[in-house]
């Protein structure tokens, strides 16, 4: 792209790998999101696997998984921190063709990912499972990325390194810890292989990084981007530099031990079980610091959000963030969990981070870089932004809703008994009840998609050197 | 777990909660309330408060803090440290199990000690029997028991084993494997066709030829007799289906019956010995027994 327009090159920093990863981060949010429909749709509609094994609900779901949380995620999380380390630490990105290898490299992990996990070839670790040779390629560019970053941040022409870095610096560091020791294996094919673990200890790796994965990759990463890109576009200073400094540590320290919630009634010994929830719950302060810092930083700007879509986009993430991140505590609790466990309730958490914290952020932050990216005042239209913003909104409200009303009373129906002792619903009959939720669901990821249609658009026509940006309608917002 | 572990675990915990707390003080502010005053930081034009840490923030994390240390000196958690009540996940199934059994086991147990041609229309027991059935038997044989491809039909006139209380039983405690044995390569292509022409006229007849069904007859003779009966008829001692009524668990039609004389057909009823009481065994006797009523 910059090879098409040399005007959009920066004197001083390195615009041209955030600005593919920016660009990517809205495709394969549209791709990811479109595979999350069809699979919502085919709980709802069976019949739309259309009996092809490469369709199959097994197969899409963990292309959907990879593609929002590795190719989305990842990419806006690659281009943010690429963008923020430059302009904290004031120096421009440095070895920039290891930084080119981490943009194609990530690249061919997620086309790879795409074609491999419809054909089945899987090593069925949730959030982990692509083959061998994959792994290796993802842990390399992993590797480059944290020479890149860090080697950023050695060169800072600042004394400190702000807060925004010290969370990207942990994702980094934790996601390559994580994914290198979980995805240890043995090939016996080129897309056939065996984790090294077995059995209880295999599943406790599995879900010590597949916590983590929210931790690190899903919550320290998008903190880092919420570091920068709140009080940017607040042009307010950050509320609290200690809450930063106990909630950074806490935070880090006290999730590396939450997976074992995940295993809660299990094979796990009893002293995992409950030193994972006694974590889980103890973190509920530190997830809240992030949330009491940014929404704080607000405080004297709150009038902005009736003209800014983007600082709402910023704003309403933090509170799905503080509500799924109080959520998150409360399942962790065994009780609470025998009821939520297996259940819809699961998948309704997690989309509350993902779509309401993690994507409304990214989309946030996105909306921010793209006319900084392309030498535009603005995004092309505030008005269709704001659309963005309240699609993404209601979306994320009808999925939840619907996956809570869902889970609980598939919890409730699993455990009611009768007089006799027997169980009063059969399996078959939770699922049937469920049948309203998943339509439901299915409606409100089609409004949450649909409104990346509408930033691919406003993306591209700010991206055209031929198309001046709408002037911002005094009303805008105000909707 | 060895003690090194356990010692391991220990520490490794303690240092987590010292340093939780320890991070936690340090960083207090001895005056409340908000600030102008920032950190004399500014990163791309962005300042940062020396606001105090909220004080409902700072007493929650300590309060979690504590309930943490509190629930670690109740239930396990500190290596090998039981806890001081003596909790694991395994007590607690057993107590409700236990629970379970003493409000529901004298129902179960009142049927078990009747027959089950006695029970097999009592309404309470077809309703327990009804649920049982659904969440242990419907995945395979249908909501409705009429099965579908492969599942016998549970309603009907055709009991492979037998229609007794003793091999339904037996059935469901010991579960079944069917074996058909596959013909193909023994009878060649033209003795299956012969044989499944043949086979077809034991029941609704067919339209096969009368030398076809002349080299079928000889076919079954040599193969199929020892098993299925001298008429078609089966045999509920080995599982060998009736051939000459119109129920077909793998198809009727001239191919499936082809297929399954020239493959051979694999039936696997699964074991529920190891997973149902003998209480709970009895009343799906009674239950599937009473079906075909």
């Amino acid at each position: 792209m910059s090879e098409l327009n040399p005007a959009l090159e920066h004197p001083t920093y390195n615009y041209k790998v955030v600005r593919q990863f920016t660009v990517m981060t809205v495709v394969w949010g549209i791709v990811g999101m479109l595979v999350g429909v069809i699979i919502a749709a085919q709980l709802a509609w069976p019949a739309l696997n259309f009996d092809l094994p490469w369709l199959h609900f097994g197969r899409l779901r963990p292309l959907h998984t990879n593609a929002v949380i590795f190719a989305f995620g990842g990419s806006a999380l690659f281009g943010t921190s690429y963008y923020v380390v430059q302009r904290t630490c004031q120096v421009r990105l440095a070895f920039e063709k290891l930084a080119a290898f981490t943009f194609w490299g990530w690249q061919l992990v997620i086309v790879s990912a795409a074609i491999t996990l419809p054909l089945g070839l899987t090593s069925s670790k949730e959030y982990a499972e692509l083959e061998w040779p994959i792994d290796i390629l993802i842990a390399v560019v992993w590797v480059s990325y944290a020479i890149v970053f860090f080697g950023t941040v050695m060169r800072r022409k600042m004394g400190h390194i702000y807060v925004a870095n010290w969370f990207y610096g942990a994702f980094i560091v934790a996601v390559a810890v994580l994914h290198i020791i979980n995805s240890l294996a043995i090939p016996v094919s080129l897309t056939k292989s065996y984790s090294i673990y077995a059995g209880t200890v295999d599943a406790m790796v599995q879900w010590w990084y597949g916590h983590n994965a929210v931790g690190f990759f899903l919550t320290a990463g998008f903190l880092g981007m919420m570091y920068y890109f709140v009080p940017k576009q607040a042009e307010r200073p950050v509320y609290s530099y200690r809450l930063s400094i106990v909630h950074f540590w806490a935070l880090v320290a006290v999730y590396i031990w939450a997976g074992p919630h995940h295993l809660h009634y299990t094979a796990l010994p009893d002293w995992a079980q409950s030193l994972g929830m006694v974590m889980s719950v103890i973190l509920l302060a530190p997830s809240w610091g992030g949330m009491i810092n940014g929404m704080m930083t607000l405080s004297g700007a709150w009038d902005k959000l009736r003209t800014d879509p983007i600082l709402r986009f910023l704003v309403v993430s933090l509170s799905f963030y503080g509500m799924s991140t109080f959520e998150g505590p409360m399942m962790s609790i065994k009780t609470v969990n025998a009821l939520s466990h297996y259940t819809d309730w699961t998948i309704g958490h997690v989309h509350s981070g993902a779509l309401g914290w993690v994507a409304m952020i990214s989309i946030g932050a996105t909306y921010h870089l793209i006319p900084i990216l392309f030498g535009k005042e603005r995004m092309y239209s505030t008005a269709l932004i704001n659309t963005h913003f309240w699609m993404s909104t209601i979306g994320t409200v009808l999925y939840i809703a619907s996956m809570w009303v869902n889970g609980i009373m598939q919890g409730l129906m699993w455990r009611a008994y009768n007089q006799d002792g027997t169980l009063t619903y059969t399996f078959a009959e939770s699922v049937m009840a469920s049948y309203p939720g998943y339509v439901v669901r299915a409606l409100g990821g089609t409004i949450f998609f649909l409104g990346m249609l509408i930033m691919a658009y406003n993306m591209y026509m700010t991206t055209r050197r031929d198309v001046e940006p709408k002037a911002v309608p005094a009303t805008a917002g105000a909707a | 777990m060895t003690d090194f572990w356990s010692t391991w675990i220990i520490v490794l915990t303690a240092i987590s909660f010292v340093l939780m707390i320890w991070i936690l003080f340090a960083n207090r502010k001895r005056e409340q309330g908000t600030t102008e005053e920032t950190t004399g930081h500014n990163y791309d034009g962005i300042e940062e408060y020396d606001n105090p840490l909220p004080a409902w923030w700072f007493n929650m994390f300590f309060l979690t803090i504590v309930w943490g240390i509190g629930y670690l000196i109740v239930y396990p958690g500190m290596g090998n440290f039981a806890g001081v009540l003596g909790w694991t996940q395994l007590t607690q199934y057993e107590e409700r199990v236990a629970d379970a059994e003493a409000r529901f086991g004298a129902i179960r147990a009142a049927y078990l000690e009747k027959p089950v041609e006695e029970i097999a229309s009592d309404p309470a027991l077809r309703k327990m029997g009804q649920r049982m059935f659904g969440n242990n038997c419907a995945q395979c044989h249908g909501a409705d028991a009429k099965g579908s491809y492969g599942f016998p039909n549970l309603t009907d006139d055709e009991w492979i084993y037998g229609f007794t209380p003793e091999s339904i039983k037996a059935t469901l405690t010991h579960g079944r494997v069917a074996a058909m044995p596959a013909w193909g390569d023994v009878i060649g292509e033209d003795g299956v066709k012969q044989v499944t022409a043949y086979v077809q006229s034991l029941g609704d007849g067919g339209n096969a030829d009368e030398a076809t069904l002349k080299a079928g007859a000889q076919v079954y003779q040599n193969f199929c007799v020892a098993c299925h009966g001298a008429n078609g008829e089966g045999n509920v001692a080995l599982g060998s289906p009736n051939l000459s009524n119109d129920i077909w668990l793998y198809g009727g039609s001239a191919e499936q019956i082809a297929h399954s004389v020239r493959a051979g057909r694999n039936g696997a009823m699964p074991a529920f010995g190891n997973l149902l009481s003998e209480d709970k065994i009895h009343i799906l006797t009674a239950y599937v027994y009473g079906l075909k009523q």
